[in-house]
């Protein structure tokens, strides 16, 4: 995947993190030929094949890769599992002959991986123990009956058993699976315990083992081909509405809501349009759904006729089938939701906002603004402790006039181009700055806040930092109160 | 002359309907109605202004319910007014324009307020409102003589279906209720004959 990305000329490598070692995860034909291998360290493979060029791997999109591979590899067999983390496993039975036979069935397999630019190993074999074995190691097909003999040259450990007890095999002069193919099983099991048995019967297929494939994740997507294009807006909102009815059918037998969905309209001349909308909630209502799509709709160019769409909900939540019991403040919840999935849509998710409270002395930081779609309503702490202003706005600094104690408020100040004059003042309130955080706006030190009732009428939040050796600029306001 | 005693409460806001305030204390004033209205509350407020309202200084049952919406755009502002007016969901939209009002945004509003049947109070800057409001309310703090007192001058300037006058009212901004000050008469007298 890293490779297709950057395509790199001589070897190359992936590489992984585990412990405080980096290691070869995953390496190119090239590099295999210097005489690297996997699981090797990189230091020492640096040292062999100096000019390696190596990325870092990702192992979830590795994963994901696979899973592709694995819907892919469907048009062989129904039953394909993941088979270890870099496996997969079809069971094809009465299969082969739909190719022409099991030797064209993985010819094809390899003309078509190949094309793809993917190098991979196979094997066919009567039984999964076997088959894995033989995948990893050179691949073939193993005839009817022919088990024992395919993978008896073949060392212990591609049994599928832990580390250990291939090392405690090979000690005892049995490296591969042919030696032990022979012995008898009661003194095995005793010294190795059950597990190297049952595997060695799975690989000769005298014990079952299924393919168990994973459930499919659902996939939430619906489209429509149309007969002839269309240009009008109402046909395509007609044709939304269809396949809104489908999509939220198929989310309502899954207990999803849908959260964001995307409608592509394919143009006649091959142009593709995309009208994405949010909902503020999950939800699987196709009428105010559709109400949503109206305005996006309204932009698209039409073009020449619109002749194929496309919907699907990329984002999901669980959704369970709610009771219809409280109709009147379920409708106010329906309703306040949508009025939110406008807004957002227009104005952006991120400035439909909610107060929050947080955990904080601080008096920017004691509310946070958190989206209302992706939050729900918390009751702020109950009021202790000095009053707080209604409003707050970051520190404006005031011209202090008049005579003071130092650390009083001072008689009289001007902040906005007003003047006021202190007729009573309750404080001082101090707050330290948070020392785990490092604020611009706290730099000035502590601060020992002060109501101030001025006779002019207006309830001022005013704070001194005595920290600031400059008195005449250490008065602020910072919020007003009711 | 004292005010007669209303039957009503004379700080109501008629409901459906857009009324505006201005002057200082607008603030607090859309605080003490969005405690009197039940249900959501919508506070419209420019990305570019520098107040929030501070959670904990909110008024009891308020906090939990208020949502700030912050458009970027005049324009923005006044759309998402519109459409919360519309929706049927919200208890009380308050919103803070920055620029006048025309008639035609106010007339607009107006017609979403009776549509959606909410109440809306635009903040406006003084002089700034629009023929279409259905109240409008000068709001300002005054100093109070004693220690324990946060006086508010709310006069009602505007009002397309009653009558005029001007309140001096006393509350904390922590709950919904407000004590009339019985001294103002003396201040309503004062109004009635400049001289």
């Amino acid at each position: 995947m890293a490779l297709r990305r950057r395509p790199v000329e001589g070897p190359f490598a992936l590489i992984l993190r585990s412990g405080n070692s980096d290691h070869l995860h995953c390496l190119t034909r090239a590099a295999e030929a210097q005489g690297l291998h996997r699981g090797m360290a990189l230091a020492d493979a640096r040292a062999i094949c100096p000019d390696l060029a190596t990325r870092p791997a990702d192992l979830a999109r590795e994963t994901a890769a696979l899973m592709h591979l694995r819907r892919w590899i469907g048009q062989y067999s129904p039953m394909v599992a993941r088979d270890g983390a870099d496996g997969l496993m079809a069971d094809i039975s009465g299969v082969p002959h739909l190719f022409g036979g099991e030797d064209e069935m993985r010819a094809d397999l390899h003309t078509r991986l190949e094309r793809a630019g993917l190098s991979a190993l196979s094997a066919i074999a009567g039984a999964r123990g076997a088959a894995h074995a033989l995948a990893r190691h050179g691949g073939g097909i193993v005839p009817e009956g022919g088990l024992a003999e395919a993978i008896g040259h073949l060392p212990v450990s591609a049994l599928r058993i832990d580390a250990e007890t291939a090392q405690a095999l090979a000690r005892m002069g049995l490296p591969r699976i042919g030696d032990i193919l022979s012995l008898p099983r009661a003194p095995l099991a005793r010294r190795f315990g059950p597990g190297l048995v049952l595997r060695l019967d799975q690989a000769l297929g005298s014990q079952a083992e299924p393919v168990a494939p994973e459930a499919e994740e659902p996939h939430f997507g619906v489209r429509m081909t149309l007969p002839e294009p269309v240009g009008l807006q109402d046909d395509v909102m007609t044709g939304v509405s269809r396949l809104l009815e489908r999509l939220c059918e198929k989310l309502a037998h899954h207990d999803r809501g849908a959260r964001r969905l995307r409608l592509e309209l394919h143009r006649l001349d091959r142009e593709t349009a995309q009208v994405e909308i949010g909902l503020a909630r999950a939800m699987r209502d196709p009428e105010r759904i559709a109400a949503l799509f109206l305005k996006g709709v309204e932009e698209v160019e039409a073009g020449f006729g619109i002749e194929a769409m496309r919907l699907t909900a990329h984002v999901t939540e669980h959704l369970p089938p709610e009771q219809l019991g409280a109709r009147a403040a379920l409708r106010q919840e329906d309703a306040l939701a949508d009025l939110f999935s406008r807004l957002g849509n227009r104005l952006g998710f991120d400035r439909v906002l909610r107060l929050a409270p947080a955990q904080s002395k601080i008096p920017e930081r004691s509310f946070l603004l958190t989206p209302a779609a992706y939050s729900e309503p918390e009751a702020p702490p109950p009021r202790t402790g000095p009053d707080r202003p209604i409003l707050v706005f970051p520190p404006e600094p005031v011209t202090a006039g008049g005579i003071a104690h130092p650390g009083h408020p001072p008689a009289r100040f001007r902040w906005r181009r007003m003047a006021f004059s202190t007729l009573r003042a309750t404080g001082p309130e101090r707050i330290t700055p948070e020392w785990w955080l490092d604020d611009p706006a706290w730099r000035s030190g502590l601060r020992d806040y002060w109501r101030i009732e001025t006779r002019e009428g207006p309830r001022l939040w005013l704070f001194h930092t005595p920290q600031v050796p400059d008195a005449a600029r250490a008065w602020f306001v910072q919020g007003e109160f009711a | 002359m004292p005010p007669e005693p209303a039957p009503t409460d004379p700080l109501a806001l008629a409901p459906a309907r857009v009324h505006e305030a201005e002057g200082r204390g607008r603030q607090a004033f859309a605080l003490l109605q969005a405690a009197r209205h039940a249900g959501p509350l919508i506070w419209v407020l420019a990305a570019h202004a520098p107040h929030l309202p501070m959670l904990r200084g909110l008024p009891d049952g308020v906090g939990q319910r208020l949502h700030v919406i912050r458009p970027g755009r005049e324009i923005d502002l006044l759309w998402a007014v519109e459409e919360a007016l519309r929706s049927p969901a919200a208890g009380l939209v308050i919103a803070e324009p920055s620029s006048p009002l025309s008639l035609t945004a106010g007339r607009r509003l107006q017609l979403a307020a009776e549509a959606g049947r909410t109440t809306g109070l635009m903040l406006i800057r003084a002089g700034q409102g629009s023929n279409a409001a259905e109240t409008r309310w000068q709001c300002a703090p005054v100093a109070g003589e004693d220690r324990d007192s946060t006086l508010h001058r709310w006069s009602l300037n505007k009002n397309k279906e009653g009558t005029t006058g001007i309140w001096t009212v006393h509350w904390n901004g922590a709950t919904a209720a407000v004590h009339l000050v019985s001294a103002a008469g003396k201040r309503h007298g004062a109004a009635e004959t400049p001289c």
